[in-house]
C-alpha cells in the first residue's frame, strides 16, 4: 500500500514523459488484468463496491477534510451531496419519458443501400426526429431512388434525402446534428467523430471488423447437420452481397483433421447453390475489385487457394474461392476481406480457436457452428463482440428484438427495433414533487443534529432518525 | 433549438435551420404524423419493389431474391431459434470526475464501471487536490489495486491519457474541455460519454400559499446556495417569474437566503481566484451592478461571494448568456408565466429545467415543449439522487446518462446472443433463385404462414 501511494506522488509531481510512461504501465497492467478475467465473477464486483462502501463509512472525517480544504463545503452539504441522502426526495412521482432528438443524420452504407437506409429512418421517425439521410454514392441508382421517391411517401419538409460523395458528407458534417448514425468503414469513421467532437454531436458507429466462425465439427457430425451448416455457411458468406457485409462470415476456424471433408462440403454445395455468376452479387466497383485482387497476389496466399480464384474485371467478378492457410500476417488474414475469399485456419483443438478470436480486434459477429454447450458458453463469456450467433450466420440481422451494433474497433451504439427508438430517443427524467412534506434537514444553517439525522436516513435507520427529529436521541 | 458555436463554412445551412424549424413547430413529435410516415415507407416499399430491385441489380448485380430476402428482411428464415441479451464489461474505462463534486463524480461512475465487470482509471480533477489525494491513497486499500486506478495530474495528464484508446470515457466537465477530449477519441474511436454544463433555468409560477411560496423558495435557495455555492451543474441558474408575482417572490428569497447563510460555513467558497475573479467580473458591468437587489459584496481574500439576486440583468450580458456557476441569482421577469418557455427554448437545452407550479395543465406544456436532461417539478437538484431516474444531459448540456441501473448500462456492451437449430431448414433461403423461392420469402415477409406452409408442402406456387 505504501508503494501505491508512493508511486502515486511521483505521478503527481513528475515531468510529462514520466508520466507518460506510467500511464502507459497503467493501462498495460489494468489490460492485462481485464483480460484475465479478473473483474467478471459476481463475486469480486460485489467484493469492490462492498469495498467502496466501507471506503466511505471508515473514511468519512478524512473525505470531509478534503472536501472542506478543496471548496469550504460544510460536512453536511458533503454528507448530503456526495454520499447522499435518498429520503430527502420522499414522496416524489419519477417517470422517464422519452422524448426526439430533434434533427438527426443518417449515413447509410453501400451494400445493403435500401436497408441501412431505411431500417435507421424508421427508427428516427418513430421517435419524432427530423431526418437527413444521406446514401453513399457507391450505389448511384438506389441513392437516386431514394431521392426520387421518399419525399413522394413522407413528409418532405421533415425527411430530406441528400446526394453525394465525402465532400458532401464533410459539408454536412460542419453542421451541428443531435444524432449522426454511420455506416461504414473505420477510416471515414474517424473523420465523422473528428467533425462531430468539434459541435459535441453525439455519434453511433457501424462499423466492420472479421466476423469469424468457429466451425466445431466433431459435434455438428457428418450427416444432415454438416449440410445444413455447409448450407448457412455459404449464404452467410457468398450469398450476402458476395461477402461485401459487416456480418458476413470473414474467415472458418475447424480442427485439423476436420479441414478436409468441410472444404469437400463446402466445394460439393457451392457448385449446386452457387453455379450461375447471377446467382450472386458483383464486386461494387474497380477499386474495390482491385482491393481484393491484390489480396490474392501474395504468393503464399495464391498458393493457398483451394478452389475459385478466377477473376473477371470486366463484370467485376471474383468466383468464390477457398484459401486453406493463408499466413496469419498477410493483409487477407489482418484485414477485413469484404469479398467472397474465405480463408479456413485449422488449429489443434476447437478450443483454440477461442484464443484465435480473442488475439484479435473484437468483430461485429462471432458465429460458431456447434453443439457442444460448454463450448458455447465459453466462447458467450470468453470472447467479446457485438453478437453471437449459433448453428448459423447474419440472420441475427433480421431479428428485430436483438440490439444490431459492434464493440471496441466494431463501433458503438446499437439499433433494430426498439433499440432504433431508444438510439434517437433522449430519455427526459421526470419527477414531480409535492409541497406536503418538508424536511428541514436538507438546508442550512447546519448543526450536529441535522448531520444526524441525515446519517440516519442514508441508513434507512428510519427509528434513529424519527428520535433524532423529536430531539430524543443525543448525536 | 439554440445557437450554434461556429457558422459552417459552406453548403446546407438553411437545409438545416429548415429541419431545425420544422422539429421546433412540434410536427414530428405527433404521433399521428409519426404513424403516417411510417405507413408512407411502408407504402413505397410495396408500389416501388420492381424499380427497387432493379437499381439494386444495377449497383450490385444482386437478384431479386437476395434483395428481397436481405433489404426487405424475412426474419422466419431463423425460425426457430433463441434470442438473449447478454450484457458484458467493455474493458479498461476512464472517468474524469469534476472539481465541484470530487467525491461524488468519481465514486458514482466508479461503481456503475465496477458492477458491470470492468476494470477503471479515474482521474480526478486537480482544482480539488485534497480530494485527488484522498482518493488515490484510499481507493487503492479499499479496492483491487490491479484493476482500479486512480491518476493525478492536470490537463496534460489528461491529454496523455486521451492518447490512447479506452473501451469507454466519461467525461465530467465543460464544453470546451469535452470538445477536446472527444476530438482524441476520434483518433482511436473511443466511445465517450459526456456530462456537461448548462444554464438551468427555473421557472416560478404564482403560488396561492405563503406556505407553498416559503418551501419553493427554501428549495429555489437550496438549490442555488446550498450546492456548492452554485458551483454545480444542476445548481438552478436562473430564475423566470411573472412580473406582478416578483416583489413577493424576492422579499421571501431575501429573508430565506439571510437564515440560510447565517454563519459563512454555511455556503461553500468559490473554487479559486480564476473563478472568482469570472463572478465577480459579471458584476462589474454597470447595467449588471445596477440589477443588484440583495448582496453583491465580494471579498477576494476569501474567495467569497455574498448570496446575490439581481432583477432583470441584460439578457446579452455575460452573466446571463454564460453558465453562471456561483451564487449569483438572475431574475427575469415575463408578462405571463408561459412565456417562460419560449425563453428556455431560445438558449442552448440544459442540464435540467425547474419550475415550481400547481398547474398540472403547464407542467405537461413543459414536459412536451421543451427539452432538457430532465425536469423536476417542485424542488430542485434531489433529481440527482432518485434511483431509477437517468442522469444526463442533451444537445450542449452532453450525452449519455447514468445513476443506478443507467450506470451498469453505460459501461457495459448488450451482446445479441442468437442460438439457432439445426431441425427446421428452409431451402428457399439459398440460390439458386427461382420464382418459387421469391414466392415463399414473400408470404414469410408479409407473415402468410398458410401460403408458406403450403408452398413448402408443394400445393401452392
Amino acid at each position: 500500500m505504501g508503494t501505491m501511494a508512493a508511486s502515486v506522488e511521483e505521478i503527481s509531481a513528475a515531468a510529462p514523459q514520466a508520466l507518460e510512461l506510467h500511464a502507459l504501465q497503467h493501462l498495460g497492467e489494468l489490460r492485462s488484468t481485464f483480460e484475465s478475467g479478473r473483474t467478471r465473477p459476481l463475486a469480486w464486483r460485489q467484493d469492490q463496491l462492498r469495498g467502496l462502501l466501507r471506503l466511505l463509512a471508515e473514511k468519512e472525517e478524512e473525505a470531509f477534510r478534503a472536501l472542506h480544504d478543496d471548496l469550504g463545503k460544510h460536512r453536511a452539504e458533503a454528507y448530503r451531496d456526495e454520499v447522499w441522502a435518498p429520503l430527502v426526495a420522499f414522496p416524489a412521482d419519477a417517470q422517464v419519458v422519452p422524448e426526439p432528438l430533434g434533427v438527426v443524420l443518417i449515413f447509410s452504407c453501400w451494400n445493403f443501400p435500401l436497408g441501412l437506409s431505411l431500417e435507421p429512418l424508421i427508427g428516427a421517425i418513430a421517435a419524432g426526429n427530423a431526418v437527413v439521410l444521406k446514401p453513399s454514392e457507391l450505389a448511384p441508382a438506389t441513392a437516386k431512388f431514394l431521392e426520387d421517391n421518399i419525399g413522394d411517401y413522407m413528409d418532405a419538409t421533415a425527411v430530406k434525402v441528400v446526394q453525394g460523395g465525402p465532400a458532401v458528407g464533410e459539408q454536412l458534417m460542419e453542421h451541428r446534428w443531435d444524432k449522426v448514425l454511420f455506416t461504414g468503414c473505420p477510416r471515414v469513421a474517424r473523420m465523422v467523430m473528428a467533425a462531430a467532437s468539434k459541435h459535441l454531436t453525439p455519434v453511433a458507429l457501424e462499423l466492420g471488423g472479421k466476423c469469424p466462425c468457429i466451425f466445431d465439427s466433431a459435434s455438428v457430425g457428418t450427416g444432415r447437420n454438416l449440410q445444413t451448416s455447409v448450407n448457412r455457411v455459404i449464404f452467410a458468406k457468398w450469398s450476402s452481397c458476395a461477402g461485401q457485409a459487416c456480418v458476413a462470415i470473414d474467415y472458418i476456424l475447424v480442427e485439423e483433421r476436420f479441414a478436409p471433408t468441410l472444404i469437400k462440403m463446402l466445394k460439393s454445395t457451392l457448385k449446386r447453390l452457387m453455379a450461375d455468376s447471377d446467382q450472386m452479387a458483383r464486386i461494387v466497383n474497380a477499386r474495390h475489385f482491385q482491393r481484393l485482387s491484390g489480396l490474392l497476389k501474395d504468393p503464399a496466399v495464391a498458393a493457398s487457394v483451394l478452389y475459385g480464384g478466377k477473376l473477371d474485371a470486366k463484370n467485376l467478378c471474383i468466383e468464390p474461392t477457398i484459401l486453406l492457410n493463408p499466413p496469419l500476417d498477410s493483409a487477407i488474414m489482418t484485414e477485413e476481406i469484404f469479398g467472397p475469399l474465405l480463408p479456413i485456419i485449422t488449429v489443434k483443438k476447437i478450443e483454440d480457436s477461442i484464443a484465435f478470436v480473442r488475439a484479435r480486434p473484437k468483430p461485429l459477429a462471432v458465429y460458431a457452428f456447434t453443439n457442444s454447450a460448454p463450448l458455447k458458453r465459453r466462447i458467450v463469456e470468453e470472447t467479446s463482440s457485438g453478437s453471437v450467433t449459433f448453428n448459423d450466420a447474419v440472420v441475427q440481422y433480421g431479428i428485430d428484438t436483438l440490439p444490431f451494433g459492434g464493440v471496441g474497433q466494431s463501433g458503438f451504439g446499437q439499433y433494430h427495433g426498439k433499440y432504433s427508438f431508444e438510439m434517437f430517443s433522449h430519455k427526459k427524467a421526470v419527477l414531480k414533487r409535492g409541497f406536503l412534506v418538508e424536511a428541514m434537514l436538507r438546508y442550512p444553517p447546519w448543526d450536529e443534529q441535522k448531520i444526524a439525522m441525515m446519517r440516519h436516513l442514508y441508513r434507512y435507520n428510519y427509528i434513529r432518525f424519527i428520535f433524532t427529529f423529536l430531539g430524543l436521541s443525543r448525536t | 433549438m439554440g445557437s450554434m458555436p461556429e457558422k459552417p463554412r459552406h453548403g446546407f445551412g438553411s437545409l438545416v435551420t429548415g429541419l431545425q424549424e420544422v422539429c421546433e413547430s412540434g410536427r414530428t413529435k405527433d404521433l399521428a404524423w409519426r404513424r403516417s410516415q411510417l405507413k408512407g415507407l411502408l407504402r413505397l416499399l410495396i408500389e416501388k419493389e420492381e424499380e427497387m430491385f432493379d437499381v439494386l441489380r444495377d449497383d450490385l448485380g444482386k437478384h431479386r431474391a437476395e434483395s428481397y430476402r436481405d433489404e426487405a428482411q424475412a426474419p422466419l428464415v431463423s425460425f426457430p431459434a433463441t434470442a438473449l441479451v447478454v450484457p458484458e464489461p467493455l474493458g479498461v474505462v476512464l472517468v474524469f470526475s469534476c472539481w465541484n463534486l470530487p467525491l461524488g463524480l468519481a465514486l458514482e461512475p466508479l461503481s456503475g464501471a465496477i458492477a458491470a465487470g470492468n476494470a477503471v482509471v479515474v482521474k480526478p480533477s486537480e482544482l480539488a487536490p485534497a480530494t485527488a489525494a484522498f482518493l488515490a491513497t484510499n481507493l487503492p486499500k479499499y479496492l483491487d489495486p490491479r484493476a482500479v486506478k486512480v491518476v493525478l495530474g492536470g490537463p496534460e495528464v489528461g491529454e496523455q491519457l486521451m492518447e490512447h484508446r479506452w473501451d469507454k470515457v466519461l467525461f465530467t466537465g465543460s464544453a470546451r474541455i469535452g470538445r477536446i477530449i472527444l476530438t482524441k477519441a476520434a483518433k482511436h474511436l473511443t466511445p465517450v460519454a459526456l456530462e456537461l454544463g448548462s444554464k438551468c433555468p427555473c421557472i416560478v409560477d404564482r403560488l396561492d400559499s405563503k406556505r407553498d411560496t416559503q418551501i419553493a423558495v427554501n428549495r429555489i435557495a437550496g438549490g442555488k446556495w446550498s450546492v456548492c455555492a452554485g458551483q454545480a451543474c444542476l445548481a438552478i441558474d436562473y430564475v423566470l417569474v411573472e412580473e406582478e408575482f416578483a416583489p413577493a417572490l424576492i422579499e421571501v428569497l431575501k429573508s430565506t437566503v439571510k437564515r440560510f447563510t447565517a454563519t459563512p460555513e454555511c455556503m461553500a467558497r468559490i473554487l479559486n481566484e480564476k473563478h472568482f475573479k469570472r463572478l465577480s467580473n459579471y458584476l462589474k458591468d454597470r447595467k449588471v451592478a445596477a440589477s443588484v437587489v440583495h448582496g453583491g459584496s465580494v471579498n477576494p481574500k476569501t474567495l467569497t461571494i455574498e448570496p446575490t439576486i439581481l432583477l432583470n440583468p441584460p439578457l446579452d450580458s455575460d452573466v446571463m448568456t454564460e453558465e453562471i456557476f456561483g451564487p449569483i441569482l438572475p431574475i427575469i421577469t415575463v408578462k405571463k408565466i408561459e412565456d417562460s418557455m419560449k425563453f428556455v427554448r431560445s438558449k442552448p437545452k440544459p442540464l435540467a429545467i425547474y419550475a415550481f407550479t400547481r398547474n398540472e395543465k403547464l407542467k405537461s406544456r413543459i414536459i412536451n415543449k421543451t427539452s432538457s436532461g430532465s425536469v423536476t417539478f417542485n424542488d430542485a437538484v434531489v433529481q440527482y439522487v432518485v434511483e431509477g431516474l437517468p442522469f444526463g444531459g442533451v444537445e450542449q448540456s452532453g450525452s449519455g446518462q447514468y445513476h443506478g441501473k443507467y450506470s451498469f448500462e453505460l459501461f457495459s456492451n448488450k451482446k445479441a446472443v442468437f442460438k439457432r437449430s439445426f431441425l427446421i431448414e428452409f431451402m428457399f433461403r439459398y440460390p439458386p433463385w427461382d420464382n418459387g423461392k421469391i414466392g415463399m420469402l414473400r408470404h414469410v415477409f408479409n407473415t402468410n404462414y398458410v401460403l408458406l406452409l403450403l408452398g413448402l408442402i408443394g400445393l401452392r406456387r
